[in-house]
């Protein structure tokens, strides 16, 4: 029981740092993986006087996926009745030229705004409809979501951090007379350090495997799944290796970090 | 003889305005049985202290089985500290070890063998009448029967030196003879140096062993 308790504050703290940096980082997927299906959906329209030059356009922004052109038909179908044929081909060339732009991300309202400048230099370029209102609506939620998301997890972590670092005054004063004793025997620091460092290792270890579980767990919910569909996107909610070997290294850091803290700040009793 | 302790114009104090022990030449032959005595606040457990390391001379020097301790590094120290045996007024035990471990200590410092280890703390724990609490912690045992497993501990690696610390002041009869009775026996049969500080030398012992006494910071043996 009491060594159960011994593990038991450093265990919850780590397991809520490292359940903070979860739960953000699947947001960030998130975000991400939505602002891609976004970018996908999204496109700006081109109007010019001239046929542009598809090829050179693209080259100039790296930010453009793909450019199409516009057919006029469903324009001139609209005025057809009346028109002779001579004057509908004299129309078609008379038009100005539309053309699809499909960008490669979702852009940020200031990059949007620098591709409409940089678009409207060119001398062909009469008009560039972004779809700003919506654009700009969508991507402000984005922001300020990932923006609440990431200040809960900073403040999270900032809370667990404090507390820590009120366990390591308790582990300090544990382990100080421990210490001192091997020290007066002769015990080389490694040895005195020795059961800190195994118990430091030992909670990263166990707070790494209970936030491998919850996670495996969550990400097999057919609830979470679920919801993510719900918005269009499909992510991976917890990755077994690359997210756990993460886990492993910010637990296991955060530990032995404050075992050294410990180490560093243990003074031999006179 | 070989000299185990040899102080030189040693001067010991914990800030730089008060002098505890002022001056003092002493030396101590290898495998004899020592008593140092004074008044409360003369400078005994000081200058015990300062035998071990904890505190170093300010002036002269303090050679401590071959180990000059003014300034000595902490490597050599914890050499010299492997070959101590010291037992403390306050028992200094491990009180989430059981006693078998605390007993340990010393033997796993030294790099014993498990097997060695395991038969020479079951011995002492004979030897010091404890073979009955074996599993126990410390704070579950009486302050007689902590200092003899620190007593078990201080002679568990065969030390070349034992340092004791008023070792049976506040002990019941019982404990403080088994107590004298080990400290003579680690110093008889394996010609341990012993070192004792004390308020009070038992009768029986006043005669037999030398006897330093410490008064206004200076040590003088008493003759």
């Amino acid at each position: 029981m009491k060594s159960f308790k011994n593990h038991l504050s450093l265990v919850i703290a780590l397991l809520s740092i490292l359940f903070s940096l979860q739960v953000f980082t699947i947001v960030d997927r998130a975000i991400d993986a939505y602002k891609e299906n976004l970018a996908q959906h999204y496109s700006l329209v081109v109007v010019a006087q001239k046929k542009v030059d598809i090829k050179k356009l693209q080259k100039s922004f790296s930010i453009i996926d793909n450019i199409s052109e516009l057919s006029p038909d469903s324009v001139i179908k609209k005025l057809n009745s009346g028109i002779s044929k001579k004057n509908i081909e004299l129309l078609k060339v008379t038009l100005p030229k539309f053309y699809k732009l499909k960008l490669k991300y979702y852009p940020s309202p200031v990059e949007l705004k620098k591709l409409t400048e940089s678009l409207l230099k060119r001398s062909a370029i009469q008009k560039v409809e972004t779809f700003s209102k919506t654009h700009d609506t969508t991507y402000k939620l984005l922001v300020l979501f990932k923006t609440v998301v990431t200040l809960f997890a900073a403040t999270v972590i900032i809370v667990t951090i404090l507390l820590i670092f009120k366990e390591l005054r308790i582990w300090q004063f544990k382990h100080n007379e421990r210490m001192s004793i091997m020290g007066l025997f002769g015990a080389p620091v490694w040895l005195r350090s020795a059961v800190l460092f195994r118990l430091a290792i030992v909670d990263a270890l166990i707070a790494s495997g209970l936030a491998f579980g919850l996670f495996t767990y969550i990400s097999s919910m057919p609830w979470v799944r679920e919801q993510f569909s719900h918005i269009g996107i499909d992510i991976v909610v917890f990755d077994t290796m690359y997210d756990f070997l993460i886990m492993l290294g910010v637990s296991l850091s955060v530990s032995i970090l404050l075992a050294i803290f410990i180490v560093l700040g243990h003074k031999e009793e006179v | 003889m070989d000299k185990v302790i040899i102080a030189d114009n040693l001067s010991l104090a914990y800030s730089d305005n008060e002098t505890i022990i002022n001056k003092a030449n002493f030396s101590i032959d290898s495998g004899s049985f020592v008593f140092i005595t004074g008044a409360s606040g003369s400078g005994k457990s000081t200058l015990l202290k300062s035998l071990y390391g904890a505190l170093k001379p300010i002036e002269g020097s303090l050679v401590v089985g071959g180990v000059e301790l003014r300034g000595v590094s902490s490597s050599k120290l914890s050499f010299l500290r492997k070959h101590l045996g010291i037992v403390f007024q306050d028992y200094k035990l491990v009180k989430e070890w059981t006693i078998e471990k605390n007993i340990m200590l010393p033997l796993i410092i030294n790099g014993y063998e498990k097997a060695v280890t395991q038969n020479q703390v079951d011995s002492l724990l004979k030897h010091v009448k404890l073979q009955h609490q074996i599993g126990k912690y410390p704070q579950e045992l009486s302050g007689g029967e902590q200092q003899r497993v620190a007593m078990a501990r201080a002679l568990a690696h065969n030390p070349i030196l034992i340092l004791a610390d008023e070792p049976t002041g506040n002990l019941d009869d019982y404990s403080s003879q088994l107590i004298w009775n080990l400290l003579e026996g680690a110093n008889e049969q394996l010609k341990t140096t012993v070192i004792v500080v004390t308020h009070h030398i038992p009768e029986n012992m006043t005669v037999r062993y030398k006897h330093y006494h410490i008064e206004s910071g200076d040590i003088r043996e008493v003759l």
